[in-house]
């Protein structure tokens, strides 16, 4: 009697399994080809950036002042001017894109005209140029709010009317708020309905149902949002450079009406329009790998973070 | 049925939901007694669940929902304007049919009512935490892990868990949709047990597409079928001698 299987008849025999297995090789190659350029140019940049701004980069690099000209010295004052804007521009984008965020996903209704409105702004927002939010900037904070202080409390005398890093910040704000906004909308989203639900059924408020489900259920979702708008906030230029930044100063700024210096900016300045732009290229790419080391440290507070609130959950 | 008033928890008087145009449920009208187990049962579809969730307003969260007729607990009706329908939800509970116990720990999910009607005082909590976990029968399984996640637990557990949660807001109604059909057959006796125990003490509502379960847990049976209350009474009767043809071809099998 014939016992093995004729490979023709059985249906789960295949006779183009030679054929599909080098096709799936093939995919599986080019996958792998495409993550190692990816890394492989990652890499080099990282690697250039390194290397040429090796020199400069030193603990005395980031703590002392720049000096003769901008050609020579430090960042310390681009570093602070950098942190202070972040910082305030964090203060006033997160709670507000966050309670914005908490209107879109809880309390918008369905057939909402003005929940449309409102999430048409923000996705129209997040695609505006920077430089149109510096426009922005001195257009309505300096000269008309700033300036409108000025008229109202000061008899016109020039004080808020003018660059500085309070205006800088909101201009930033502005930049970062529909990035946090889509964020926490995305965090608040992943709250399965059925806790909401069980926490309704329990004679709880939705408020008490968003305060105790909810927010702690998305607070992950939420700093990650923050995160990466701060990243982006550290890295912008366009925005601030005429709501705030500065080319030189002599000391830090000591209140929200001074101006600032920037990282990027720095950067910026360096390569076109320092006195001697050979010279000071050490100084440019060492000014990058603080930047870098900045937004990658943040990066990884926020993993890092992010982890031990689900350790806790789970 | 002719119950004495006082034995009446709910009266139910031409209830309708509608989903925008689509009635889904038709002139709903029946009573409910007190310390009883009601179970609600039909094919699927047939709207015991959307009736089920009727009686705690939670469809109140479904937009487009319109409701007409009246429901009264205790003489009061929960669709009057003037009712506050977060109080509504403490007196009437209800467990779902997924498991469904916040990502805290078991502890913190059973305490989150109480917490949330302004309870305090940690020995009061913890007073309540372990009686509510007791007359879920699961106290001696948790007692010694009460910070773990709740989401450890079995499928089993966390059903008995979300009793518990229930039950320590103290409502006087607990209403279920379908508890055990997502547990395997152990936890499932142990729900059923649990369905007979609390009926001293509380109203319960359960909904199950299981005859063999109603016919098990329940004093009396109400029949739906597509959206309309066919036929109401007492478990035996409605399993041995039902008066409609349409129960008795549902309870028979041949329809599903």
């Amino acid at each position: 009697m014939n016992t093995t299987i004729d490979e023709t008849e059985n249906p789960f025999f295949s006779n183009n399994k030679k054929g599909s297995e080098i096709k799936g090789k093939f995919i599986i190659g080019i996958t792998q080809l495409a993550v190692l350029t990816i890394i492989t140019v990652l890499f080099i940049i990282l690697g250039i950036i390194i290397y040429e701004g090796r020199e400069k980069f030193s603990w005395e690099f980031i703590s002392s002042f720049p000096t003769n000209g901008m050609t020579e010295g430090g960042i310390f004052p681009a570093l602070i001017g950098t942190f202070i804007l972040v910082i305030v521009m964090s203060i006033a984008a997160v709670p507000f894109g966050t309670i914005t965020a908490i209107y879109l996903t809880e309390y918008a209704k369905e057939n909402s005209k003005f929940a449309a409105a409102v999430r048409f702004s923000v996705r129209t927002l997040a695609v505006v140029p920077s430089i149109i939010f510096g426009l922005f900037g001195l257009g309505f904070f300096i000269q008309f709010v700033g300036g409108g202080i000025d008229k109202a409390f000061s008899g016109g005398e020039l004080h808020w009317g003018q660059p500085n890093i309070l205006w800088a910040s909101l201009t930033m704000a502005l930049l970062t708020l529909p990035v946090i906004i889509v964020s926490v909308e995305e965090a608040l989203k992943t709250i399965p309905r059925e806790l909401r639900e069980a926490s309704l059924a329990l004679g709880a408020t939705k408020w008490q149902t968003i305060k105790n489900i909810v927010l702690p259920g998305s607070i992950s979702g939420i700093m990650t949002g923050t995160i990466l708008a701060v990243s982006r906030g550290a890295g912008e230029v366009a925005p601030i450079l005429f709501t705030g930044a500065a080319y030189y100063l002599a000391t830090l700024p000591g209140s929200l009406s001074d101006q600032f210096m920037n990282l990027g900016y720095h950067i910026y300045i360096m390569a076109t329009q320092s006195s001697d732009v050979e010279k000071t290229m050490p100084i440019q790419f060492a000014t990058t790998l603080v930047l870098l080391i900045l937004t990658l440290s943040l990066n990884l507070v926020a993993v890092i973070i992010r982890s031990r609130i689900r350790r806790r959950v789970k | 049925m002719k119950d004495l008033k006082k034995d009446i928890k709910i009266e139910v008087n031409d209830l309708s939901l509608y989903y925008g145009e689509k009635k889904a449920l038709n002139e709903i009208s029946m009573v409910i007694p007190k310390n009883k187990v009601t179970a609600l049962i039909g094919p699927s579809g047939c709207g015991k669940s959307t009736f089920l969730r009727c009686i705690n307003r939670m469809n109140d969260l479904i937009p487009d929902v319109k409701i007409t007729g009246s429901m009264l607990v205790e003489g009061v009706d929960i669709y009057d304007k003037n009712v506050d329908v977060v109080n509504i939800r403490k007196k009437i509970g209800m467990v779902f049919q997924k498991s469904n116990p916040f990502p805290k720990s078991i502890y913190e999910n059973v305490a989150y009512g109480p917490k949330i009607n302004g309870i305090k005082i940690k020995t009061e909590l913890d007073e309540i935490v372990e009686t509510s976990l007791r007359q879920a029968a699961i106290w001696d399984e948790v007692k010694d892990r009460l910070g773990d996640s709740a989401m450890g637990l079995s499928g089993g557990q966390q059903q008995r868990l979300c009793i518990a949660r229930t039950l320590a807001v103290s409502p006087d109604i607990i209403l279920m949709d379908e508890p055990a059909s997502a547990l395997d057959p152990i936890s499932t006796s142990k729900i059923e047990e649990l369905v007979h125990e609390l009926k001293e003490q509380y109203t319960i509502i359960i909904v199950t597409h299981n005859m063999q379960q109603a016919a098990r847990t329940s004093d009396y049976t109400a029949f739906f079928y597509l959206g309309q209350l066919i036929e109401i009474g007492k478990t035996n009767t409605i399993f041995t001698k039902p008066e409609q043809k349409q129960t008795e071809d549902y309870i028979t099998g041949r329809f599903g």
